[in-house]
Order: C-alpha cells, then structure tokens, then sequence
C-alpha cells in the first residue's frame, strides 16, 4: 500500500519517516534505471506565481523525462491573478485540467491552503519563507548518496541561520537520524531557539561558532547559505562578518575524504569558484539529484511506484 | 451595594451568565459568542466594579446554553471568566473557562506574509503553549504570542 498516493506534499513534516525512506529508495532506483515512459498521459501543472527558474526548471525536467506533460505559467504576470482572481479559484479552474499541481507562491501557508481547497494533489515548490519539502527531500538524497547513510553524520551549517529556510527544514528532516550539527553565523544570524529547542528534545548535540576555519576537519558535509546584506540593520556589521563565511579552496586541505559540500543554490560569493574543481564540491550534482527526487516524489503521488 | 449591582443587570429566569470578564474584552467576547445573531433577551453590563479586576463585564443571555466548544473560545480573551447555567433563578451549573487545543476563526495570525491576512482564509491555530499564550499558525507554521494577539 502507497500511503503517499493522491497525497499532497506541503511541509516536510507531512511525511513520516518511512515514506522518506520511500522517496530516497525511489529516486536512487529512478537514477539507476530512469523511468522514460511512466507518466505518459499524465498532465502535471506548474503554477510559478512567484518566478524560480531552477525549481521550476527542475519540475519540467522532472515530468519530461518521465513523458509526462506540463502546463502552466512562470510567473504571476502571465496568469489571472493580475486580474485579481482569487487563489482558491485558480486551483479549482486548473485542477480540472491536470492530475497534480505543483506550486511556488510568496504567501506563507498558500500550499496549506491550496491542499484543502484543490481536488487534486498539490507538491510545495516554496511558500514564501516557510517551506520548500522537495529541496528537503533533494539534500537528504544528496548526504545519503554521498556518506552512504544518514546515521550519526556531523552536519555544518554554515551562514543565515536565522532566515534560511533550507537550513530549518533540513535540521528537522536530519533530527531523525543521531545528527551532530555544528552551526556556523553571524550572532544576528543565529539558529533561532525554537529549533534548538527541538534538538534538546530529542537529545541530540549542536554546537554554535562565529567562523569554522579551525573546525572544518571535522565536517561530513558542509552545507552553505549565502549571507544577504539587506539582513543587517548595521551595514558595519556586515562589512565586518561578510568575508568570514566564504568557502575558499584552501580551508578543505585537511578535511575529511567524505566531505561533500551542499548549497542550495543560487551561489553569489559565498563558495569561491576554485572549489568547483575541488572533488568534495557536490552542489552541481546536488541540483542534478533534485530532478531523481521529484520524480520519485510526483511518482509516488499518482501511484506509479 | 447589592441593590446597586442587581439594578445593573438585571436576574435572569433560565439561560447563561459569563461573569468576571475583564471590562476591556467584553465587546470581544459578545462578537466571539456571535450575541449579535442571538434574539433571546441579552442584557450586558461594563465597567462595574470588582474586588479582582477593578472594572468587570458581565453578559446575561435568556433560554440559551452554549456548548463548552463554544464557550471555550472566549478563553483567550478572558480567561478568569465564570459561567453559570440558570434554571428558574437558581445557579444550577458553573464552569470555568479551558483553553481548546485548537482554534479557528478568532484569531488573526500576526505573520503579514501568511496566506489567511490576503485570501478569504478562516484562520487556523494549534495551541502550542496556554501560559504564556502561543499558538501556532496551521497555514504559514509561525507562531502568534499574547502580545501579538489581535481578535478579528
């Protein structure tokens, strides 16, 4: 029994273990054997009300290489929305003319809300700063495949600890699996309480720092996030910290053979571009990765798994 | 000043009296109870005095009896306050207030990006902690405390 068929995917939190167990043996399956073919007849549509070109392009790759169809719309510009059409009737009108939707808005809780009023599934590309699952669920495919388990890892997260919500939803995600974090920000960027809190709860090791220049060695995956300027109400301060969180090449010389770094990206400067040659760099390949995992994940939706 | 208070608020023959409101939440609490929808005798009074708040209000609702769901909402903005069930003048029942786990459609959600502030969404909250007051929001995940608590 499927228990994620015609299930929708909002929050990382909808799913339980073991159908993440689910998604990441079906996408390493799907990267073995690529399942050309599967969605034939299947429409799947793309609803972008807020512009993501890798998200989105990662979805169309997605469906396509499945031989599914896509339908839908980039941006809000080109849909109804200018005309001031609700969200509610969007979904209705285009759930009449697809099997699943896939959507990225900029309101917190629209998936939420388009899960209970949409007849058809619906997969969160992104709401606003609350939850992005599929780039979740993409990072957990990408520690596994490299460290070969998700057990007992010492996982650095490394720059906006405060807004970044890749970095939230992936600690909850990992809390399941004896994770040692090691958090690396700006004091005004810090993990905020509330997800400390819920690795007390579970008895699990976290540590703070300022830079990880010395500590690095340590790490088996290093997962950057770019510090923005416009999150500093002091432009002094982050004159001061920016060069602190930069990945050069020169910082992974003693690391671990198993060190992969993670970004979810767009990269401004934060990881400079002579560790793209570097063996440990990983984050082209964790974007590759991203296509494997959302087609395990809108597979098992409409039950073709 | 006894005969003060009853000439207040007048006795009511069989239905609800919510007493120990505090004087500024009782307009909150008549729009949360929907009294405006209700056409049985409601008499209410504010501003009287008392010995635990200084100023209380109090609501007199004839021949109704509102379910402990229903009742349980006005928690939030007055949590000391009573309700006594009334049978030919006599308090048969009182009951004090509990927080529900859940509540829909009372509370704003104080996040200007969350879905239910731009949508014609009914608003949705677990509640995570009752002392201090937070509740979570079930659409955009983040979390209302008491000193952003707005009643719609």
């Amino acid at each position: 029994m499927n228990s994620l068929k015609n299930k929708s995917l909002v929050s990382i939190n909808d799913y339980a273990p073991e159908e993440i167990e689910l998604i990441l043996e079906t996408a390493e399956r799907f990267e073995k054997s690529p399942p050309a073919g599967l969605l034939s007849g299947n429409v799947i549509a793309a609803l972008f009300f807020e512009p993501s070109t890798r998200t989105r392009l990662s979805f169309e790759s997605a469906v396509k290489r499945m031989g599914g169809r896509i339908i839908g719309f980039a941006d809000a510009g080109s849909s109804s929305v200018t005309k001031g059409e609700s969200l509610k009737d969007t979904i209705l009108t285009v759930s009449n003319y697809c099997d699943l939707i896939v959507m990225r808005h900029s309101l917190e809780g629209s998936a939420r809300y388009a899960s209970e009023v949409s007849p058809v599934p619906i997969i969160n590309a992104g709401d606003g700063a609350n939850q992005h699952p599929t780039q979740t669920l993409l990072d957990l495919y990408s520690i596994r495949k490299t460290q070969g388990t998700l057990d007992g890892l010492n996982v650095f997260l490394v720059g906006d600890l405060k807004y970044g919500r890749t970095v939230h939803s992936l600690l909850i995600a990992l809390s399941n699996y004896n994770t040692t974090f090691n958090f690396i920000s700006p004091t005004e960027l810090r993990m905020p309480d509330e997800y400390k809190l819920i690795l007390e709860k579970k008895g699990l090791k976290y540590y703070e720092h300022d830079d990880f220049t010395d500590i690095i060695s340590r790490a088996d995956i290093v997962y950057m996030t770019r510090v923005q300027r416009e999150r500093f109400s002091d432009p002094l301060e982050y004159e001061k910290v920016k060069n602190i969180y930069v990945l050069r090449n020169e910082m992974l010389e003693n690391t671990k053979e198993n060190l992969r770094i993670l970004h979810p990206l767009p990269r401004v400067n934060e990881i400079e571009t002579d560790v793209d040659d570097n063996p440990k760099a990983y984050y082209f390949e964790q974007a590759l990765n991203g296509v494997y995992v959302r087609q395990a994940i809108i597979a098992a939706i409409l039950d073709k798994i | 000043m006894g005969e003060v208070k009853q000439l207040s608020v007048s006795a009511i023959r069989n239905g609800t009296v919510i007493d120990h409101i505090p004087a500024d939440s009782l307009f909150s609490v008549i729009n949360i109870l929907g009294l405006e929808h209700i056409t049985t005798q409601i008499t209410f009074g504010t501003n009287l005095d008392s010995k635990k708040f200084g100023k209380k209000g109090i609501i007199k609702v004839s021949d109704i009896y509102f379910t402990e769901q229903e009742i349980n909402k006005i928690a939030l903005v007055a949590p000391a306050a009573r309700l006594n069930i009334i049978r030919d003048y006599e308090v048969v029942e009182k009951h004090q207030l509990t927080i529900p786990d859940e509540i829909e459609g009372i509370v704003k959600c104080f996040n200007p990006s969350c879905v239910t502030n731009h949508e014609p969404v009914r608003t949705r909250f677990r509640i995570i902690s009752k002392n201090p007051l937070r509740l979570k929001c079930h659409y955009c995940e983040k979390i209302t405390d008491e000193e952003h608590l707005t009643i719609i």
